[in-house]
């Protein structure tokens, strides 16, 4: 008997006002962009952006709510492009996506900001039960940064996992942590790395009192990566089921999972926008082919972030998410 | 060879390198505040006033592109928005959604893909017999490839992106033909989705065996492609049925020059020498150092000067210097050429 709980790795595009207003007040160049400095009117846009996020999710009936970040200009590498000793420099491609981020360039020690504790703390006001956190995996933050202090890349991805670790010391209460490691699959790591990447997603689990999903996008995982990352102990993995189905299960069938399971069914970067019963097909299919386990919580979520589609079209992705029968499901 | 109907009856040199750009402009403030009119519901500015503001945009870019000596002339692309939008509301099958988010605040309004594409309305032939009215000198026509036109759309219908390719590249055929009709000889299909994807090279070249179909000898074809690793689409591109390949490498200081050298340039080359992300105009010295370059991948013959990409993110003053500046490196380039005085590569004079 499973539990289906809706939810989304967050980073919502911007409703269109906001765009606008933000665009206007902030400026277009790589300098205007959030350093964690913002002003007075700038605050208060987000404020209202965040609100709306909230309410939206609310109204749609997810199970879990996210703050949102619209904040985040540099999408998942947002927590360090506002700390301290790192320089956000020359705008690079996010992934194989045509969207881009201002690369963070690591130069001194690493210290938390509360910036991400921040952003929950307000969205806490108007949520009483099911807030979510959304971070950056720490491979993948290590993966989209430049180091240029600490020296080597195991020392670099031992003081992100650090820094995270001190960021989520400041949360408020949540119920649930993502950890968004789609580096994972877009750039593997190798022999060695691939063990030291779960480590640090371990240790950044352990210092969350929620449960952590480790999600994973844009594909499957490299069997060997996967392999390692079952050694981290979050409470699940999360799976990109519309970029990748049969490897994915392949995985599964190979190594197991956790006994929760995050399922990535409704596509992010397109603008179709699928039927309740498409998804909850989706969910039935993932659990039918995969018959040696027995999932406690199954989380159904959008597989990437959703600052890609249309307001319009995210909306209704919400709605058809929120919508989906759990009792087909979990019968 | 399709070059020499584009050399001009009083060129100064024996030697001919085909001066020309990839087609984008900064639009005058007038023309933005007119588009800003049009879409005002408040204001009595109508479709016929946007008409008469874009014709006297493109008059003047026009003529500024010929001022400055280019041997091919774009209009600046006055009448598009954007290089994607501007087709997909011309395509029946888009719709339009609303803005994505490209980097920071800057926004696309990324179009979807919700039937199957067809003909629409009329795409280019309006502005490019507009341009040719105006114009002195041979018309380039800039025109956005399928495959670009299809990875930077939702695509909520066909199986995959490669399959709305191909649709749409029946499409861009349609248009080239009636370009054609209208007397265009000189056609630029602007790739940039290739350079981030460049193992679809294949894909691409699928596309335009389409476009070319029944399209005349004599009428020239460029693949524009910018900013990524060649090594990944080099030298199988050669295969494709183009005249001419309109490359940016100034803005990477030529670091990728050794990757067209190990095979034979076997078509022509438009090479970027000056670059459009730096507001400094470069000095005439300098720019013909950067054509020189170019004669270590293709003889004199095979070489056309040009920009990196389009000139639409700098002042007009620092794109008309820009211009004004490569028009006369390449004129100079000519003279040391007809003089036997360039001994790089394939223009030595031994090389002949």
């Amino acid at each position: 008997m499973s539990e289906v709980v809706t939810t989304t790795p967050g980073l919502y595009p911007l409703p269109d006002w906001a765009k606008d207003e933000l665009s206007d007040l902030k400026g277009h160049q790589k300098a205007d962009l959030i350093d964690g400095t913002e002003g007075e009117a700038i605050e208060d846009a987000y404020g209202r952006v965040r609100s709306e996020y909230v309410d939206r999710q609310q109204s749609a009936g997810l199970d879990r709510i996210v703050e949102g970040q619209g904040r985040w200009d540099d999408m998942i590498a947002h927590p360090l492009a506002v700390a301290d000793a790192v320089d956000t420099r020359g705008i690079v491609r996010y992934y194989d996506n045509n969207n881009f981020y201002r690369e963070p360039v690591v130069t001194g020690d690493l210290a938390a900001t509360g910036d991400v504790a921040a952003e929950l703390d307000a969205a806490s006001e108007q949520v009483d039960a099911g807030l979510q956190a959304v971070l950056p995996g720490p491979y993948s933050l290590a993966d989209l940064a430049t180091d240029e202090h600490y020296g080597d890349d195991a020392a670099f991805l031992d003081a992100i996992s650090e820094f995270l670790i001190e960021e989520i010391a400041e949360f408020p209460d949540v119920e649930t942590l993502f950890l968004l490691e789609p580096s994972l699959v877009e750039n593997p790591p190798g022999d060695g790395a691939d063990e030291r990447a779960s480590e640090a997603i371990d240790a950044v689990a352990a210092a969350a009192d929620a449960d952590v999903v480790a999600h994973t996008y844009w594909g499957a995982l490299d069997e060997k990566v996967y392999a390692h990352l079952m050694d981290a102990d979050v409470d699940a993995i999360g799976f990109d089921f519309v970029a990748d189905h049969e490897d994915n299960v392949y995985n599964i069938s190979e190594y197991g999972t956790k006994d929760d399971i995050a399922l990535g069914i409704v596509d992010g970067q397109n603008t179709l926008v699928e039927e309740p019963e498409t998804i909850a097909e989706r969910i039935e299919w993932v659990d039918d082919n995969t018959p040696s386990t027995d999932f406690e919580t199954i989380y159904a979520t959008i597989n990437t972030e959703t600052f890609y589609l249309p307001v319009n079209k995210y909306e209704a992705k919400l709605d058809a998410l929120a919508a989906v029968n759990k009792e087909v499901i979990s019968a | 060879m399709t070059r020499e109907q584009f050399r001009p009856e009083n060129h100064p040199n024996d030697h001919f390198l085909l001066t020309t750009v990839v087609g984008s402009y900064k639009k005058p403030k007038w023309l933005d505040r007119a588009r800003e009119l049009l879409e005002d519901e408040d204001a009595s500015f109508d479709e016929d006033d946007w008409e008469e503001a874009a014709d006297d945009a493109a008059r003047l870019i026009t003529e500024e592109h010929e001022r400055s000596g280019l041997d091919a002339v774009v209009d600046g692309e006055m009448r598009r928005n954007e290089m994607v939008e501007y087709f997909a509301h011309l395509i029946e099958g888009y719709e339009f959604n609303g803005r994505v988010k490209v980097w920071g605040h800057n926004y696309f309004d990324k179009p979807s893909v919700v039937e199957n594409v067809e003909y629409g309305q009329e795409w280019l032939v309006d502005e490019f017999e507009f341009t040719d009215s105006v114009a002195e000198r041979p018309v380039k026509v800039p025109i956005t490839g399928p495959y670009t036109l299809a990875s930077w759309s939702f695509n909520e219908v066909y199986d995959d992106d490669e399959a709305l390719a191909y649709d749409l590249a029946d499409l861009v055929n349609e248009e080239i033909e009636r370009l054609v009709d209208a007397g265009a000889k000189y056609i630029q299909i602007d790739e940039p989705a290739l350079a981030t994807t460049p193992d679809d090279h294949a894909i691409v070249g699928n596309c335009l065996d389409r476009i070319v179909e029944n399209v005349p000898e004599d009428v020239r074809i460029g693949l524009h492609v910018c900013y990524g690793d060649y090594s990944r689409i080099y030298p199988e591109m050669l295969d494709y049925p183009v005249d001419e390949y309109d490359l940016e490498l100034c803005n990477g200081n030529y670091e990728q020059l050794d990757v067209f050298t190990e095979h034979e340039f076997t078509k022509d080359l438009a090479l970027g020498v000056v670059d459009v992300h730096v507001a400094e105009v470069e000095p005439v010295a300098e720019i013909k150092e950067n054509i020189k370059k170019g004669f270590e991948i293709v003889p004199p013959e095979q070489l056309t000067v040009s920009p990196d990409c389009g000139l639409k993110l700098l002042p007009r003053e620092v794109a008309y210097g820009k211009m004004e500046n490569m028009v006369q490196a390449a004129r100079e380039v000519e003279e040391e050429l007809d003089a036997g005085e360039i001994d790089v590569g394939l223009a030595a004079p031994t090389s002949d």
